[in-house]
């Protein structure tokens, strides 16, 4: 099944679907969508797709983390965000519709987690916010607002009052929340 | 570590040297025995190790194969030792002589078998490189994988090292005492251990998937523990048990292959999965739930038309008495010349009226045709049977959304979800995401004025008065508007009574006319008396649905009114009807025979028999026009609304005045609560009428499906993203409720007429009966034995069935009780939790800031000597520190508190002045540069994996 629309090994595929959230039909269609930016058909599923090709997904293109995307989750040791098969069928599992709350929510502390410290800090939060509120001067924040929107985020999340979120605190957060997992979400 | 595939081998090979052995033993004398045993148990131990090292490969090879052939492996894995055995023993009867070389000889193999393993491990990992690369090697991506297959690999052998322990401790004492220690090799402990280990590579298989780990390393760890429960999984179980347990294992792997593949099927199942999609990503989340509502509206709708269709209109249509053979089965001779035109089948008069489509057309025979199909009974059951699934469907559903929104109403963190979760990662249009980011930085706004306004609310009584004014002002609508319908139906039954035939179009569908205008236009209304609250968008979305939902209640409930007393007239009808058929009777026998003694063929045609009004299809009649109108009215308002707007808007914009698409008109956003409502309001019609009319699920199906196709486009084609994009899964359960309510308050009036109400005489499937439900009492008198029966009436007594509903009742009371107690339970082992985690934070931190005081002493005295180029050095010493898996909490607060405060410390460095000022940039490279060193990419990805596990 699928032999002709893809050279994915019976046996791999049944291994990814054991090991993702994914079905066979959502990791067949993932692996096509790869090929085609990988540019060439058939081509070898452990070579990279560089950060920029992988952006130009329309499911990626608009949001404002798909850097941070990116990054989470290359294997590369380059770290220049560039994602094998492998790597982007990761990605598409923790943003599935059926992956759970733990996994969705400590992948999302890690795009969070602008400078990979493994925590949320003060720094972290602001760059958070400014993703969110868009690139335009417009929308952006003033810095006092700035500054009362991070201190009532730390007042509320800090529990142990370091000064930065972390993971547990994140996920003890998020863990309430009542639409993190359905939006939480990208499909192919 | 490494010996522990070989001792597993070795169980393996003592178990079944058995056989060999005792051949051997009735050749040769006793006393040779011994030796020879232990000759032959040496040398067949380096022939079966060898032997298993490239069955290992083999199996590697072909693991997937194997995999599935679980038995078969096992047969031939038996026979195979089989001939391990006697070879052997072949050995051992040449190499009798020469022991000791034998014994020199087994220890340089055992040295080659040690090389060997590593060779192969090395193969091993190569072909999963291989494997994984496909042949073209990345080489700079090469070193992370092998250095956690490393550390996997040391994961495995720490687990399985107790069980390897225990096999070599039977290993020393077999060598020790060969002829005892040949059976002993397997002990129950051992085999529990071996069992456990097995449970747990399996455990971690199944929960594989739910690691946040890179897929190299879970590949690596699936294929390891699959083979690891592979190889030892046949080493479980003795004798007869052996081939049961492998048998389980297989039947168990093809089930998990089924239910994934059954699984898989029924995601392919699901249609619009990509016009959802679609709009999913460019509106967002909420006008897509609108549409996953509809697709399950449809599934519903498929089943509730699949078991009207099946079980009642196709055994009527091909089983029944055809068209013509009785009166109820036949036009009127009266409507006969106007039976076929379209104005009367539009309006569902004439031949639809009588045909399978209406409860009329239904004939009482008890049993149909050559199958004996018992229609009346069917067409009872049918009709509870959709009520009770649609019951069941809604509350399964609204159970289930329940469970996953778990406790969403916490409050307290209001400003961190919304940082966290405001994003909808669905969005992919990037229109869409400007709106998003505007909305996300006005409730950012908003939500940082209300904490700072929370505190001084100052204009209290203005808003509480708007508000009060603002229900005032709907409660009045509502009112009027079922005055309006309350006049219109008094009024349209006046029409009827006089005879529709004098009066034009509008006054026969004035009462579905008035209702559609009003469920159209009123929701405008309560929007704009909705902006004097000042509600929050959410709060208010919801008094807008419940404010329609009350209109469209009202309206419903008004026109059902309506409806009864049209049922009490036509009763009255039916009466009068009754009497002059007697008399029609007794004219026609008198007429054509004058001896009544025998009872004669009544030879009139049946159209020209006289027949009472039916009601109950005159009640699914109003019905399906209600639906039909209601219908068309929804397309015609999606055409003018959404479609001629967008084109006028479109191509008038360049030669009007002021802007179009940005100014009045605009362009229409889709309106999710209202569509909603409509859809909800609908389902609630088809649940009450189709008892009467068993044609309106197909109806509503074939609704449903333009519905998707026509609001897809249109949606697509005219509506722009709205500007305040919500999210809808907070009133998921919302709609389900009103769902559920919609369904109680339609099935009631259906069961009002069910019970109360004597059938009509003349039509219909209960004609003749007492009561509708009289079908249940007959069919168990002349179907069931007569002691069924009797258990009936028995368990029908009310002595029974009252205690039997007091125990329901209490049983909903205790377990009521008892999940609130669980709750509360919960509740209170949650807050055990977090204090206790607070508190272990705090030990935490105050450890950390100890070693970090020490640290920072220690570095003063170092700082001294070394002036600029400590910051590094210190760096190094944490990071290490941080590697070094101290506390891992430890570590980090240490981590994060001693770089500002050496930065602090010496402030006079001129390249760190810089670090704590409000630039962003510099800063936070700066900060940055405290976590790893500057040309070492690799270090923070490590640190935070290592933090994370």
């Amino acid at each position: 099944m699928g032999g002709t629309a893809s050279k994915l090994p019976k046996e791999l595929l049944s291994e990814y679907q054991e090991l993702t959230f994914l079905t066979k039909q959502e990791i067949l269609l993932a692996h096509k969508r790869f090929s085609e930016l990988q540019g060439r058909e058939n081509g070898p599923y452990g070579s990279r797709v560089s950060m920029e090709k992988i952006l130009t997904l329309p499911e990626l293109k608009s949001n404002p983390f798909r850097k941070r995307i990116c990054y989470v989750f290359s294997t590369c040791d380059l770290g220049d965000g560039s994602l094998s098969f492998e790597d982007f069928l990761d990605l598409l599992s923790a943003f599935s519709d059926s992956a759970t709350l733990e996994i969705k929510s400590h992948y999302a502390f890690r795009i969070f987690d602008f400078d990979d410290d493994g925590t949320l800090d003060a720094r972290d939060l602001e760059k958070l916010v400014n993703c969110l509120t868009g690139e335009t001067d417009d929308t952006r924040l003033t810095a006092e607002e700035m500054r009362q929107l991070l201190n009532n985020i730390l007042e509320e999340s800090d529990i142990d009052k370091d000064g930065t979120v972390n993971l547990s605190e994140f996920q003890h957060v998020i863990s309430r929340s009542p639409d993190f997992v359905s939006s939480f979400k990208i499909v192919l | 570590g490494k010996d522990n595939e070989f001792s597993l081998y070795y169980v393996e090979v003592e178990e079944n040297f058995e056989g060999g052995k005792e051949k051997q033993a009735t050749r040769d004398g006793k006393r040779r025995r011994v030796r020879n045993s232990e000759v032959s148990r040496r040398a067949s131990e380096n022939r079966t190790t060898e032997a298993g090292i490239k069955r290992a490969e083999k199996k590697h090879d072909k693991r997937h194969k194997t995999a599935r052939k679980e038995g078969e492996k096992h047969g031939r894995k038996q026979r195979r030792k089989n001939a391990d055995a006697e070879e052997a023993e072949e050995e051992s009867r040449k190499e009798k002589k020469n022991i000791k070389n034998e014994r020199t000889k087994t220890l340089k193999l055992e040295d080659e078998k040690e090389k060997d393993v590593k060779k192969k491990r090395k193969k091993h990992a190569n072909e999963e490189d291989d494997a994984k690369h496909g042949k073209t090697k990345h080489k700079d991506c090469q070193g992370m994988p092998l250095k956690e297959k490393k550390k996997q690999k040391q994961i495995s052998e720490s687990e399985s090292k107790s069980e390897s322990e225990s096999q070599s401790d039977s290993d020393s004492e077999s060598k020790d005492n060969p002829a005892g220690g040949v059976l002993g090799s397997l002990t129950p402990e051992e085999l529990e251990k071996l069992k456990e280990a097995v449970d747990e590579r399996k455990k971690l298989i199944a929960t594989l998937r739910g690691k946040p780990w890179p897929m190299r390393k879970k590949l690596v760890s699936l294929r390891e523990s699959q083979e690891f429960v592979e190889k030892y999984e046949g080493a479980l179980g003795k004798g007869k048990g052996r081939k049961l347990y492998a048998y389980k294992v297989m039947m168990m792997k093809k089930w998990m292959k089924f239910q994934r593949d059954f699984e898989n099927f029924k995601t392919a199942c699901i249609p619009w999965e990509m016009k959802i999609k679609e709009i999913e990503s460019h509106f967002g989340s909420s006008v897509a739930s609108y549409f996953i509502f509809l697709r399950w509206m449809y599934g519903i709708n498929m089943i509730l038309f699949g078991l009207t269709f099946g079980l009642v209109m196709v055994p009527e249509a091909l089983m029944g008495k055809p068209y013509g053979s009785l009166p109820r089965k036949t036009v009127p001779r009266v409507e006969e010349a106007s039976a076929m035109n379209f104005a009367v089948l539009w309006d569902f008069g004439g031949y639809a009226k009588y045909s399978v489509l209406f409860y009329g057309y239904y004939n009482s025979q008890r049993a149909i045709g050559w199958l004996k199909f018992r229609m009346p009974l069917s067409y009872f059951l049918v009709g509870v049977g959709t009520v009770a699934y649609s019951y069941m469907v809604v509350i399964r559903t609204m159970a289930r959304n329940a469970n996953e929104e778990g406790g969403g109403d916490d409050t307290s963190f209001n400003f961190s979800w919304k940082t966290f979760t405001s994003w909808d990662y669905l969005i992919g249009n990037p229109e869409t995401a400007d709106n998003k980011f505007a909305s996300i930085t006005t409730s950012f706004k908003e939500t940082i004025v209300e904490e700072q306004e929370s505190r001084k609310d100052d204009n209290i009584h203005l808003t509480r008065f708007l508000r009060v004014l603002a229900n005032f002002l709907v409660l009045c609508c509502l009112a009027g508007s079922g005055y309006l319908i309350y006049f219109v139906v008094r009024r349209s039954q006046k029409f009827a009574l006089e005879g529709l035939e004098k009066y034009g179009w509008w006054e026969r569908n004035e009462v579905n006319m008035v209702m559609s205008l009003l469920g159209m236009f009123c929701p405008m209304l309560f929007d704009v008396i909705s902006t004097l609250e000042n509600y929050h968008p959410r709060i208010a979305l919801q008094w807008q649905l419940g404010r329609i939902f009350a209109l469209f209640l009202g309206n419903l409930y008004t026109f059902i009114i309506a409806l009864m007393d049209a049922i009490q007239l036509k009763r009255a009808e039916e009466e009068i009807v009754k009497k002059n058929m007697t008399i029609w009777q007794a004219n026609l026998y008198n007429g054509t025979m004058p001896d009544n003694s025998t009872a004669p063929p009544i030879t009139a045609h049946p159209a020209d028999v006289p027949r009472g009004p039916c009601w109950e299809t005159m009640v699914g009649q109003e019905f399906v026009r209600l639906i039909i109108s209601d219908t068309m009215t929804t397309y015609i308002t999606l055409l003018i609304g959404d479609f001629f707007r967008a084109v006028l808007v479109r191509f008038l914009n360049n030669c009007w005045c002021w802007d179009l698409e940005f100014g009045f008109p605009s362009y229409s956003e889709f309106d999710v609560s209202g569509n909603v409502l409509g859809l909800i309001f609908n389902q609630g019609m088809i649940w009450m009428g189709a008892f009467y009319a068993p044609c309106l699920p197909a109806l509503n199906l074939l609704r449903l499906h333009v519905s998707m196709y026509l609001q897809c486009w249109a949606v697509m084609c005219c509506n722009v993203p709205q500007e305040r994009v919500f999210k809808a899964s907070g009133s998921n359960n919302f709609y389900m409720a009103m769902l559920l309510v919609i369904l109680f308050l339609s099935t009631l009036p259906a069961i009002y007429t069910i019970v109360t109400i004597p059938p009509s005489f003349d039509c219909g499937p209960f004609s003749g009966k007492n009561r509708m439900f009289d079908v249940i009492q007959e069919t168990l008198e002349t179907d069931f034995p007569a002691w069924f029966g009797k258990v009936f009436s028995y368990a029908s007594n009310p002595g029974l069935v009252l205690p039997f509903l007091l125990l329901l009742v209490l049983a909903i009371y205790y377990l009521q009780s008892t999940s609130k107690t669980y709750k509360r339970v919960n509740m209170e082992l949650k807050k055990k939790l977090q204090t206790q985690n607070e508190e272990n934070k705090k030990k935490n931190k105050l450890a950390a800031l100890k070693a970090a005081n020490e640290l920072e002493q220690q570095r003063s005295n170092s700082a001294s000597d070394l002036g600029e180029s400590t910051l590094n050095g210190v760096n190094e010493e944490s990071s290490s520190l941080d590697e070094a898996g101290h506390h891992r909490q430890a570590g980090q607060n240490g981590h994060f508190i001693h770089p500002s405060q050496s930065q602090h410390t010496q402030n006079s460095g001129p390249p760190v002045t810089a670090t704590h000022t409000t630039t962003r940039t510099p800063a936070s490279r700066g900060h940055t540069s405290s976590g790893h060193l500057p040309g070492h990419p690799h270090q923070p990805q490590k640190n935070s994996h290592s933090n994370k596990r």
